[in-house]
This record gives C-alpha cells, structure tokens and sequence, in this order.
C-alpha cells in the first residue's frame, strides 16, 4: 500500500436531512474499501482528528468524519464551536445518530465501496460510537475510552442517559480502548459493559492499557501515552481489517 | 474526563476577541479538557456573547493553581478599590 490519499470538506446529508459539513478522506488507487465514520471528541472537528480520518484512508479505508457541532455554528474554528455546543450541554444523541447514519450511507454509496462500513470515536465520540453502533445496521464499531455509557457522572445535562440498556440492540462487533487510569469511564464501569454485552452474547473485544488514562491517543494533548497508543492503533488495524476489509 | 457541567454568570463588560471588542453577556466557568495548555484538565473561563455567535469569545484555561490565585487576585483588588468605586 503506497499510503496516498486524497481529503477535502464535503457536504453530506444527514439522515434528518439536514446539510451538514464533514470531513472526507479516502484511498487513491485502491479498487475496494470499507468506510469509517470517524466521531470527534467533545473539543470538536478539529485537526487531530481529521488527522485520524486522513490515517484511516493511508490505511485504505474511506474516512468520513461529520461536523457534529455544524448546525449551530457553520464557520466557527472548531474550538469556539466547541465551546458553544458545551454550553449548551452537548448534542442531542438523536442528532448524533441522525449524523452517524447520513455518514454511513455517505460512505457506502462511495464507488469503490465494499459495502462494510464501521465506526469509531474518541471520548464523548466514543460514547456516540457506542450509541451508534446500537442505533443502526453497522459492521464494526470502536470505542475510545467513552464515558457515559455505564453511569452518568453528576453534573451531567438532563438530556444525557447512560447507554447501557441498548446493549441487546449493539449491531456489530465492538472494540473498546481503555485507559486502567481513566475515571471516565473507569474499569469498573467497562467491566460492567463486558459483562452485559456477554449476557446478550454480543461480540466484544476490550483492551485496557496500564499506565494510560482518558484520551491517551491525543498526541497533542499532556494524557497522550505512547506505548497505549501505539498498542491501541495495532488493535484497531487489526479489528478493522477483519471486519471492513474488502 | 469530558465534564458537561459549568457556572454561568451573567456579564456586563467587554472582552477583545479575534475580531476586536466586543459586549460581553455571558462567562461561562467549567473544569474540562484544554484545547491549547498542556495539562490533562485545566479551570476554563469563556467570555461570551452567543448572540453575536460562537466567534465571539475569549477563551482561558488555566492550572487550578493559577485560577484560584486569580479567584482570590479579584476579590482583593475589588476589597482594595477605593471606597464606591466597585
């Protein structure tokens, strides 16, 4: 694989029918891919993770990453929008899933697409991940240390419901990549998720990495931790390629 | 973590954005991930008016060192004002 790609901003429709602003990036000189909707975290559609889009597709996938925070603040630098969308207590999970489902359809109806399409996201986003991937016909899903899905922390908006019980609906196989450090979620909490997506017989593959806390593949970030992420990546080429390759 | 809650407190003043100056309505106060220090969580302050859209901001993150340094710097410099001043 020679790693080239081609990235620009595009315009998708969500499945509320909604125009909203994404990120795109997808192999050059490949027949056949799957697609990865790709769900930044709660700093927003920022330049680390279009980062994570543009590696996905120098791994021969096609990328789609959906501004979740577009609507309210179309033009805005992601990180006022951010700001903006915090204040007002995040984004509706409906809204969230209404974005992952038009990102889905976006990538399968790609030419050159298999057909597979998976998810993944990164703290909030990886709670939207998991939201998703129990909201819709997905192939694979990952979960980058997202908090909220066992048990809602005090302080939280009213609007935001821990994701747990939709565990019996979870589509597809699910990764999840912890940090043994992190609060949020803490080991506790993901054991408990095991345990349940277990009861459903749900397939799952759990990682929880020593000397790693929240956000540990941020490599611009102070909670950035090399050997997780590096480990972590491993996992998610590997979970991908069995479940999205052509 | 990604903390949602935060103190908002009404504004009366101005804060010079990327913009310019601008009528402040809105701080907001919430311990979070930064975006630009290099620390896991740090104290974030926003000085906002959402009616001019989300553009209109001046954003802090501070050590929770440095933001109760500058709780405290604010209370005495207000206790310091000469009498009806604030």
């Amino acid at each position: 694989m020679n790693e080239a790609l081609t990235a620009e901003t595009v315009m998708m429709k969500s499945q509320d029918g909604h125009e909203v602003e994404a990120y795109l990036a997808r192999p050059d000189g490949v027949d056949s891919f799957g697609g990865v909707v790709v769900i930044h975290h709660l700093p927003g559609y920022d330049s680390a993770t279009k980062e994570i889009a543009r590696k996905f597709a120098a791994r021969g996938y096609a990328a789609l990453m959906p501004n979740l925070y577009h609507r309210d603040s179309p033009g805005a630098s992601p990180d006022d929008a951010a700001a903006a969308a915090r204040a007002k207590g995040g984004v509706p999970d409906d809204q969230v899933v209404a974005d992952v489902a038009g990102a889905a359809a976006y990538l399968r109806g790609l030419p050159g697409c298999n057909g597979k399409v998976g998810v993944i996201g990164y703290c909030s986003g990886g709670r939207q991940s998991f939201l998703a991937a129990c909201s819709m016909p997905l192939d694979a899903a990952v979960d980058c240390y997202g908090g909220a899905v066992v048990h809602v922390p005090a302080g939280a908006p009213a609007s935001m419901k821990p994701l747990i019980g939709l565990s019996e609906n979870l589509s597809c196989p699910l990764l999840g990549l912890f940090g043994a450090d992190d609060q949020f979620p803490t080991p506790a909490e993901t054991a408990e998720l095991s345990r349940t997506l277990d009861g459903f017989g749900k397939a799952h593959e759990f990682h929880t990495f020593t000397g790693a806390g929240h956000a540990f593949f941020s490599a611009d970030r102070a909670s950035y931790r090399v050997e997780a992420a590096v480990e972590g990546w491993e996992k998610v080429w590997a979970f991908v390629g069995q479940h999205l390759g052509s | 973590m990604c903390t949602y809650s935060a103190e908002h407190v009404p504004a009366t003043g101005s804060g010079k954005g990327a913009e310019g100056w601008f009528r402040l309505t809105e701080v907001s106060v919430y311990l979070d991930h930064p975006v630009h220090a290099l620390a896991d969580h740090t104290l974030n302050i926003d000085f906002i008016n959402p009616a001019r859209g989300p553009s209109a901001r001046v954003a802090v993150e501070l050590s929770a060192q440095t933001a109760r340094a500058l709780a405290s710097a604010i209370e005495a410099a207000l206790a310091a004002a000469p009498a009806g001043l604030a």
